[in-house]
């Protein structure tokens, strides 16, 4: 959490008022929250109305696919196979408990969505698809979706998109997207943990996930967290991320590893990709003990997806790709934000030789 | 040293880690995921392979203080434990798996994997201990003998032994858990786990005629005339009295037992008490856990099952295999079976048994 956020969230939670209640000490939380969501919707180019706080990111996912598979009473969900779960899962719970058909658009090899797929599948159903989502950018290999070009071949269609990843780190502007809906949290932005946006359209009411005081436009329920809303703000105003910065500490890495290992392969390496985001594979290794033995190193990297007792699984996002579960399972994903530095650049690059030797070999035994 | 603990989410394997970081080692707490699809909770005392567990055991890791992760070993444990299983039951055999999962899993895909990765051992929390003498390290018998469990590590190479360590075999049960708790560790009280861990139900014949089927065939006596009917083979053991279903008593009216399993004509033979008497066995693929032993017979132990008597006998090697003479019958004894040798506390070596007279 940065500097900025942690001295607004200290400031706000000293406040008594509940934002909803009427009198003076309530209209000063109030204030403050109303002046957060201009903040927030300045910075995402919406209507102030337009931003709905939520719990979290997953809970704004969840609101966005449930909500408008309801509004809108069709029956097909067009999903990328490469949303992350809080997407993929409440699809997954339509088609189990409310009779939806899911339909997964495919990657191409760089992690970039079908688009002549989607094009296909809205010519021949558009009458029956009840919403469409695609990440703005993917949370493993970073690679950013054309989502212009949906919300363009969806027509009517309602969009909604997962910005987690993006957002504050490319441009990003809800009303030229021409989007329904899009997901936005705090904890990827310098801000609190606990605390995201549901960005939807105006007049789109969807029916509520939370019932009880309808706080949040009728759509989200529950007192309002204004501190946290207060300090997610203020992470936004002071916009530390520099992805010039990030994205030369990026390259800087990526040519490093490929001059250390040259049968290292950048995932997505040819698409747009976020600045601060490398998912490499090392061939012959197994991403659980390269990740043991960086973190031995204190350095944190990550492997992508476990299951929930905790068991390393192959990413659905890399074998969305086309990578076998094998080689998907020898990847790494490494991330650079506003504090990384050259210094943490050159040491993981120090380490990274040792560390693919003792992996290399640890696999090799493991297949004996 | 620079070690890895396996942490099962029990309390015997937290404590394990405890004691380890205690002694002055580099601990990583590592948790075996052995099944693809983890049960949520543990039903009853059985399993070690639930979500709960996983938990448990990082929590304990987060409270000793040591990182912690999570090692798939699930494939390993299908193919090397589970299978196996399965396996040696159609042949008629009845395999411990517990004995096979340290072999094939524990002090092996997780020894070999931590060494190739620069560690220099794994810890455990079995009840046994070792020693250093001239000869190298030793496997000995825990001191607590309800909870000992060198029975189970006797498939151990010398090799393995070095690189394994068992922190809690001086200490009895009773005493770990007060010790957990003082360690403010939560699992303190959480049962022991009991029989085998893929078995949930605990129900084995049950599993086994999931996975095997069922086919009916004859119980014979010992002359081969048929008496009775069997719902599969292998849901019996050696020794087994009762549950036969058999409708024609014996010719002078006594008990009839289990003698014998013959998978390839799906037949149980039974016959009276006496015929189960086993004096002499023989083990194949021997494995010493120290120095090796020649055809000259020894005097010492052996023992059978993981909690039964230690056996008075003479052993010795003979035609690479380990042959156990013993001083008083033992009834009822399955080929399959560990045949486990003690020369006093010290675990010699074990054999499979392949044959028994």
């Amino acid at each position: 959490m940065s500097d900025v956020a942690i001295a607004a969230m200290n400031a706000s939670l000293r406040k008594l008022g509940n934002p909803s209640s009427l009198h003076t000490d309530g209209r000063a939380t109030r204030k403050d929250v109303e002046d957060a969501r201009e903040v927030i919707a300045h910075s995402i180019d919406c209507l102030p109305s337009e931003v709905i706080f939520t719990g979290s990111g997953t809970e704004a996912d969840n609101a966005a696919i449930k909500g408008l598979f309801w509004y809108s009473k069709k029956k097909v969900i067009l999903v990328s196979s490469i949303e992350h779960h809080a997407v993929l899962d409440p699809a997954h719970w339509l088609v189990e408990h409310e009779g939806a058909e899911l339909i997964e658009i495919p990657v191409t090899a760089t992690g970039i969505v079908d688009l002549v797929f989607l094009a296909e599948v809205v010519a021949k159903r558009a009458g029956e698809i009840a919403l469409i989502s695609v990440m703005h950018s993917n949370n493993e290999t970073g690679v950013i979706q054309p989502i212009a070009d949906i919300v363009k071949i969806a027509g009517d269609i309602p969009v909604h998109c997962d910005a987690v990843q993006s957002f504050t780190k490319v441009p990003l502007s809800f009303k030229n997207l021409g989007l329904f809906a899009m997901t936005i949290s705090a904890h990827k932005v310098g801000g609190p943990l606990g605390i995201g946006a549901l960005i939807l359209r105006r007049a789109v009411e969807l029916p509520p996930l939370l019932h009880g005081g309808g706080q949040e436009r009728d759509i989200r329920s529950g007192t309002v967290n204004a501190p946290a809303i207060v300090a997610f703000a203020a992470a936004v105003a002071a916009h530390e991320y520099d992805a010039e910065k990030v994205q030369a500490l990026r390259e800087k890495f990526e040519s490093g590893v490929l001059a250390l290992r040259s049968d290292a392969v950048i995932n997505g390496a040819s698409a747009p990709r976020l600045p601060g985001i490398s998912n490499i594979t090392f061939p012959g290794t197994q991403s659980d003990s390269l990740l043991l033995l960086m973190d031995a190193e204190k350095v944190s990297c990550s492997t992508g997806a476990a299951c929930s007792a905790g068991v390393h699984r192959p990413s659905h996002v890399l074998m969305a790709m086309g990578l076998s579960d094998v080689v998907a399972q020898s990847s790494l994903r490494f991330s650079f934000g506003a504090t990384s530095t050259e210094a943490d650049v050159d040491f993981a690059l120090s380490v990274l030789p040792a560390v693919i030797e003792r992996g290399l070999a640890a696999h090799s035994v493991g297949r004996r | 040293m620079k070690v890895i603990a396996a942490m099962s989410g029990g309390v015997d394997s937290a404590v394990a880690a405890a004691r380890a970081v205690e002694a002055g080692h580099e601990v990583i707490g590592v948790h075996l995921a052995l099944s693809s699809n983890p049960q949520k909770y543990r039903s009853g005392a059985r399993g070690c392979c639930t979500i709960e567990d996983s938990h448990d055991a990082r929590r304990a890791a987060d409270v000793i203080g040591i990182p912690f992760y999570i090692w798939d070993m699930a494939d390993e444990f299908h193919e090397g434990v589970v299978e196996n299983f399965m396996s040696e039951y159609a042949a008629g055999r009845t395999p411990n798996p517990c004995l096979r999962c340290n072999e094939k899993i524990k002090f092996a895909a997780v020894l070999d994997r931590a060494k190739a990765m620069g560690f220099d051992g794994v810890v455990t929390g079995h009840y046994a201990r070792t020693q250093e003498s001239a000869a190298g390290k030793t496997l000995h018998r825990a001191i607590d003998p309800l909870k000992d469990q060198s029975y189970v590590l006797a498939v151990l190479t010398r090799e393995q032994i070095n690189g394994a360590i068992f922190p809690l075999g001086d200490t009895e049960k009773v005493d770990i858990r007060k010790e957990a708790e003082a360690r403010g560790l939560a699992v303190a009280q959480k049962p022991d786990s009991h029989d085998i861990c893929f078995v949930p139900s605990g129900d084995n014949a049950g599993w086994l005629r999931e996975r095997l089927g069922s086919e009916v065939g004859p119980i014979v006596d010992q002359d081969g005339k048929k008496i009775g009917e069997h719902k599969g083979a292998y849901t019996y053991t050696i020794g087994q009295r009762k549950g036969l279903g058999l409708t024609v008593p014996a010719s002078d009216g006594s008990p009839r037992f289990v003698l014998k399993i013959e998978p390839v004509s799906n037949t149980v033979v039974v016959g009276p008490r006496e015929d189960l008497a086993v004096t002499t066995m023989r083990g194949e693929k021997p494995i010493f856990c120290g120095p090796e032993i020649g055809a000259a017979p020894l005097r010492g132990f052996v023992q059978v099952r993981a909690h039964g008597a230690a056996l008075d006998c003479t052993y010795y090697l003979d035609d690479n295999q380990l042959v156990a003479e013993l001083d008083q019958p033992l009834l009822g004894l399955a080929t399959g079976q560990a045949m486990v040798i003690y020369d006093g506390d010290r675990v010699v070596g074990s054999a499979t048994i392949c044959e028994t007279a």
